[in-house]
């Protein structure tokens, strides 16, 4: 039986000789200087472009409502969400259910990824564990959450709870396949190293293992983080009396469709930071592979 | 003696399930201090040879021992080399050397100045905040050997430790390795495939036969030292470097 489970990547290659490295080197900054004379002088308008093309939607999504093409009840003006989302915030409503499904989503992702670690660790040592559970978590992982999260919310109730556990289980199977893949990754040389200077199984996890695996671990984190807010919003359109999704279905029943677009926007804007955060801790710890790429 | 090996055999179980024989039987001893130089054919068990004495390969028979204790796990007396630096990249150069210190759980301050006292030596002056990928070869091997001197071992084991560099290199850190085991009180074992290297550096030449490795030729080498490149150009250097290839060629069984 092929394993199901995360195939270890080809061994990094270790770079045996450096002829030709200068040479590439030169021909890479070469390359870069003629790149960077190209856009000359237009790199802030560059760095601005992803604002512009947001202003020609905004535009574009005015225009259409204001030559009413569109019913405002499908589509509300920008002037009509924005007027909501001031009221909202004034309110305080806004920043509540926004804090509910943050914690939810904060919470569901530490459990989530929490015992994904812990059970890809071991399902990557031990190769057995990975033939008992393959068939279970790939059929919970092949279910989906929608499917069985109202059976989740009869167990764990309509509070915050069940919610958490949407999260935790909608995050867990990317964090597990690439702790697998990150553990058995590991070059069986360095391993070799570590072995022979004595290095016990927690000093082989933290100076070995956890680093190796990092940049694939990260790249992990940032899958789970998008995936949370689904988990979170999915939990609270079963059953809540709080939170973005809670907001979204009550906006949706008194036909409120600018605050159907706060709430949605406001998930956006919430899984973007996540996102956004995961991406700062990447580049600031995997600020080595910034400078080996040179 | 500092190792000893008796009937020493290795053997693998290929995947249909038979035994395959890859070392031995073998024994030879090895003197305190002694610089040992390990040739053969490639397939001869070489490598597996250095793996049963760092402790990372079991023996399938005989023994294999270290100060009269049988080696069956690595030990803080015995550091190992690779024929790959096997850096950590994400570590620097400084803190790859550090590294056994680090595992050994001494303080940062106290290892990192005992392996920025090691970089003159190393010829890595300046580079002690490098990132491996940012080495050439030869220096990225220069800190594999830094972090074998850190350790202190009173046996080097080294698997064909310049056999990826080129030639010019190779030369040179062979050399180096004499400069830096200055004292020359630590054993080694150096397997190797290179002749001139092995003469070179090498108290006693042992050439293995074709896989599974047993011993053809145990050479005693007189050279005196300290060795320098000039006496490549000698006869007796030359009368050695042939016996070492006679063996070597010699049709094994």
């Amino acid at each position: 039986m092929p394993s199901a489970l995360g195939e270890p990547p080809h061994a990094r290659p270790q770079p045996p000789k450096r002829l030709g490295r200068d040479m590439r080197q030169k021909a890479q900054r070469k390359n870069k200087q003629r790149k960077t004379a190209l856009v000359a002088g237009s790199g802030a308008a560059l760095k601005l472009s992803p604002f512009f093309s947001l202003l020609f939607l905004l535009a574009c999504w005015h225009w259409i409502t204001a030559r009413a093409l569109i019913s405002p009840i499908l589509v509300p003006p920008p002037s009509a969400v924005f007027t909501a989302l001031a009221d909202a915030l004034a309110d305080g409503s806004l920043a509540k259910h926004s804090a509910t499904t943050l914690e939810e989503m904060l919470y569901g992702l530490a459990i989530g990824l929490g015992i994904a670690l812990a059970l890809g660790y071991a399902i990557a040592k031990v190769p057995l564990l990975e033939y008992i559970l393959s068939p279970i978590i790939v059929a919970f992982q092949s279910t989906p959450i929608v499917a069985y999260a109202p059976l989740l919310v009869i167990w764990f109730g309509q509070g915050p709870q069940s919610k958490v556990v949407t999260t935790a289980v909608i995050v867990f199977f990317p964090a597990l396949m690439n702790m697998i893949v990150g553990i058995r990754g590991v070059s069986p040389r360095l391993r070799d190293m570590m072995r022979s200077l004595k290095a016990s199984r927690w000093q082989t996890f933290r100076h070995l293992e956890l680093p190796a695996a990092l940049p694939v671990l990260l790249a992990g984190l940032k899958t789970s983080t998008t995936l949370a807010i689904i988990g979170a919003v999915v939990g609270e359109f079963v059953a809540s009396g709080s939170g973005l999704g809670f907001l979204v279905t009550l906006a949706r029943n008194q036909y409120d469709t600018p605050l159907v677009f706060v709430s949605v926007l406001t998930m956006t804007a919430i899984a973007l930071s996540l996102y956004s955060l995961v991406t700062l801790l990447e580049w600031r710890l995997l600020a080595w592979q910034r400078r080996s790429a040179l | 003696m500092i190792l000893s090996l008796r009937d020493l055999v290795v053997s693998f179980r290929a995947p249909a399930g038979d035994l395959l024989p890859v070392l031995g039987p073998i024994s030879f001893d090895v003197a305190d201090s002694q610089f040992v130089c390990v040739l053969g054919p490639s397939g001869c068990g070489k490598s597996t040879l250095i793996r049963v004495l760092a402790g990372l390969q079991a023996a399938s028979a005989g023994s294999a021992r270290y100060q009269a204790q049988l080696i069956q796990a690595p030990s803080a007396d015995i550091a190992i080399m690779f024929q790959d630096p096997n850096l950590m990249p994400w570590r620097t150069v400084l803190q790859n050397i550090a590294l056994p210190l680090e595992l050994r759980g001494m303080p940062r301050q106290q290892r990192h100045r005992i392996a920025r006292a090691l970089l003159p030596q190393l010829r890595l002056n300046g580079f002690e905040h490098a990132y491996p990928a940012e080495l050439s070869g030869g220096m990225a091997q220069r800190v594999a050997l830094g972090r074998v001197i850190v350790q202190q071992p009173k046996v080097w084991l080294l698997d064909e430790p310049f056999g990826a560099l080129d030639a010019l290199t190779r030369e040179r850190l062979s050399l180096e390795l004499l400069r830096l085991r200055a004292g020359g009180e630590q054993t080694v074992i150096m397997v190797t495939h290179d002749i001139n290297e092995a003469v070179l550096l090498g108290d006693r030449l042992i050439v293995l036969s074709r896989g599974p490795g047993t011993i053809v030729d145990d050479i005693n080498n007189t050279l005196p030292r300290p060795r320098h490149v000039e006496m490549m150009y000698q006869p007796e250097f030359i009368r050695l470097t042939r016996r070492v290839r006679a063996a070597i060629d010699k049709p094994s069984g």
